[in-house]
């Protein structure tokens, strides 16, 4: 992907959790996941992603 | 606002003058008419009285406040306005004070997390950015036009009233010894946010005022890091928050943070609240030497600007045309350039050298420059200050990410610089089909290093034909109404960075930016593209 079209991704995602609201933007990020490792379809490819995502310095709730 | 105590304009690195309005025999000729006449001498009426005057055109600058603005407000001065200011001949005493720098740092929740660079390299005569505050700004631009003889400063001269008029306006003036009605053949509103200009004509600001506020506050300490932008995402001290921390001569740092939805402004800005503030900021920052508050304000993020920048023999320029958030660093800088930018335009107007379908084009492009200003800065402060839970959690994501991922940090990066590009201009002709590559009609012309000096060191403040071919260069020369001309060695290394060859050439307007480009240039295109520029039939 271009820079762009990680932006313009970027973008969508934090429409698509206002639009989901007052849902918790993990459920929908959390179906928006799965959606997205089928489509993916290498299971390889999403471990890799969520140890990616887990070295990441902690969340919001998480953090202090 | 100062700590208690101290006078508007009692600071402690800064001695503001104090001059006085026009006295004695200069008030015998206070109403004779002006072919233009400049309200407000901040930095963007000074600029537009110099670039005038650089043009031979006369002017009368007229300023209701006896001194500088008082605080240092605008900061970051951006290359293009260096260059700006270069081919005016005023770069220098900016130069050897202002700061430069390349380089940003993002912390998230204590942690570096990213470090950008913005684009220079041994091509560019100036720095991305320079740190500079903003009295010095008006200090430097009233150095270079105070001595000015086609310049007429008039301070503590405040204009109250206006009747536009087929060919002209006269403007109605107060100063402490009495009022007088000033006939001009155009009016430059640089006066400002609460233009009256614009309150007098009845236009209306147009546009969106965000969430974020923040407080903006000047501390004097000796402080031992470079002059690297520092951004404070969610940080200890404000948690929630963004902080955003710029080094300025004279050991002058400024603290930018955000207030957070249920802080109250009227309280954040007083004094002691404003001292705690900046003192746990700088805990944060691990300086625990003495530090003394110099000035503070507080600022909002708005986009918005006039529909048409003007109105018959009226001008906007600056602050009165628009207002930008701050995150993008272009109030100031796109307010130098609107003056620039009308500044050559009328002077080859009232020079007889255009014709007025010239000054037609200023609206199109600055207004242009604005709206993608306005772009650019939805999205920084959309990043900066997430206005809702969706910008929250991503924008919190990305910056999580960009420790480890490269993508994600330029997901974070300000984007600060690059000069907007004149696309569609009336102003700037259609590109040679000819060219792959190198700097499109309408974009600012590139910097080249030349071996010694640099490119933008030999361009004037005028029309410039950039070429290689000795023939052409003499024969463009003897041309009636010429561009000056710069003839550069036939070089592989600029060929690449210009998509040239030997018989190329690029036609580099007064403003610096591309006005047409040919791969075979011959001296009639050159004039046949003089004419169209500078508009001289209104039937092209
Ligand atoms: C508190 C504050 C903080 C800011 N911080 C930043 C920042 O951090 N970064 C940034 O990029 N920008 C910042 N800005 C914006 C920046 O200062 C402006 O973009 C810049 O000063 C615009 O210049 P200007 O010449 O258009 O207007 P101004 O600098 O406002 O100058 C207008 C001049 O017109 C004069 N005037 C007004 N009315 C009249 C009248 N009727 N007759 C005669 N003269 C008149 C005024 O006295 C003034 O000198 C800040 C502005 C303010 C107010």
């Amino acid at each position: 992907m271009t820079p762009d079209q990680t932006e313009s991704v970027y973008e969508a995602l934090a429409r698509a959790i206002d639009r989901a609201a007052p849902e918790p933007p993990e459920q929908v990020l959390a179906r928006l996941c799965l959606l997205l490792a089928r489509a993916l379809d290498d299971p390889a490819q999403v471990d890799k992603a969520i140890e990616a995502a887990l070295r990441a310095p902690p969340g919001p709730d998480g953090g202090r | 606002m100062r700590p208690a105590g101290r006078a508007e304009t009692d600071s402690l690195y800064f001695t503001y003058p104090a001059f006085d309005p026009p006295r004695g025999a200069a008030r015998h000729t206070l109403s004779e008419r002006t072919p233009v006449a400049i309200v407000g001498a901040g930095p963007v009426g000074m600029l537009a009285a110099l670039t005038l005057a650089r043009h031979g055109v006369r002017s009368v600058l007229l300023e209701a406040r006896g001194t500088f603005n008082d605080g240092s407000r605008a900061i970051c001065v951006a290359r293009q306005s260096f260059h700006i200011l270069q081919s005016l001949g005023a770069v220098a005493p900016f130069e050897a004070k202002a700061l430069g720098w390349t380089t940003g740092r993002s912390f998230y929740r204590g942690q570096q997390i990213l470090e950008f660079e913005m684009p220079d390299g041994p091509d560019e005569r100036f720095r991305p950015m320079y740190n500079l505050e903003q009295q010095y700004i008006e200090q430097f631009l009233w150095e270079a036009i105070r001595n000015e003889p086609l310049v007429d400063i008039r301070w503590q001269s405040a204009v109250t009233g206006l009747v536009p008029a087929e060919d002209g306006v006269a403007l109605d003036i107060a100063d402490p010894e009495g009022s007088y009605t000033l006939p001009a053949d155009w009016v430059l509103a640089a006066d400002g946010a609460r233009s009256a200009v614009r309150r007098a004509l009845g236009l209306r600001l147009q546009g969106e005022n965000y969430e974020g506020r923040y407080v903006i506050a000047d501390v004097k300490m000796a402080h031992d890091y470079p002059t690297i932008r520092r951004a404070l995402f969610d940080p200890a001290c404000r948690p929630g928050g963004t902080v955003l921390i710029h080094r300025q001569p004279d050991d002058i740092w400024r603290i930018d943070y955000q207030l957070g939805e249920d802080e109250d402004a009227e309280e954040a800005i007083r004094e002691d609240v404003v001292r705690a503030s900046v003192a746990s900021v700088l805990a944060e920052i691990g300086h625990d030497a003495p530090w003394e508050l110099e000035w503070w304000s507080v600022y909002s993020a708005n986009t918005l600007a006039l529909d048409e920048y003007r109105h018959g023999r009226v001008v906007f320029i600056g602050d009165s045309a628009h207002i930008v958030p701050i995150f993008g660093v272009r109030g100031l800088n796109n307010g130098l350039a609107d003056a620039h930018n009308i500044g050559w335009k009328l002077g080859r107007l009232l020079t007889d050298r255009a014709g007025p379908g010239l000054i037609d084009s200023y609206t199109p492009e600055r207004r242009g420059a604005t709206l993608d200003v306005f772009a650019n800065a939805s999205k920084s402060a959309r990043f900066m200050t997430p206005p809702t839970r969706g910008w929250q959690v991503m924008r919190d994501a990305a910056l999580g990410l960009a420790l480890t991922e490269g993508w994600a940090g330029a997901l974070a990066n300000p984007r600060q610089m690059t000069p907007f590009t004149y696309a569609d201009s009336p102003a700037v002709l259609a590109d040679d089909p000819g060219f792959a590559a190198g700097p499109a009609p309408g974009a600012a012309m590139i910097d080249l290093s030349l071996g010694g000096d640099f490119l933008s060191d030999r361009l004037p403040p005028d029309f410039t034909l950039v070429c290689f071919d000795a023939a052409l260069a003499e024969e463009v020369a003897a041309q009636p109404g010429a561009p000056a001309v710069v003839r550069l060695d036939d070089d592989p290394r600029i060929h690449a960075r210009l998509a040239t060859g030997a018989a190329s050439a690029y036609l580099v307007r007064p403003d610096l930016h591309i006005g047409a480009r040919w791969r075979h240039a011959t001296a009639a295109g050159v004039a046949a593209a003089m004419h169209a520029l500078t508009f001289r039939e209104e039937t092209r």
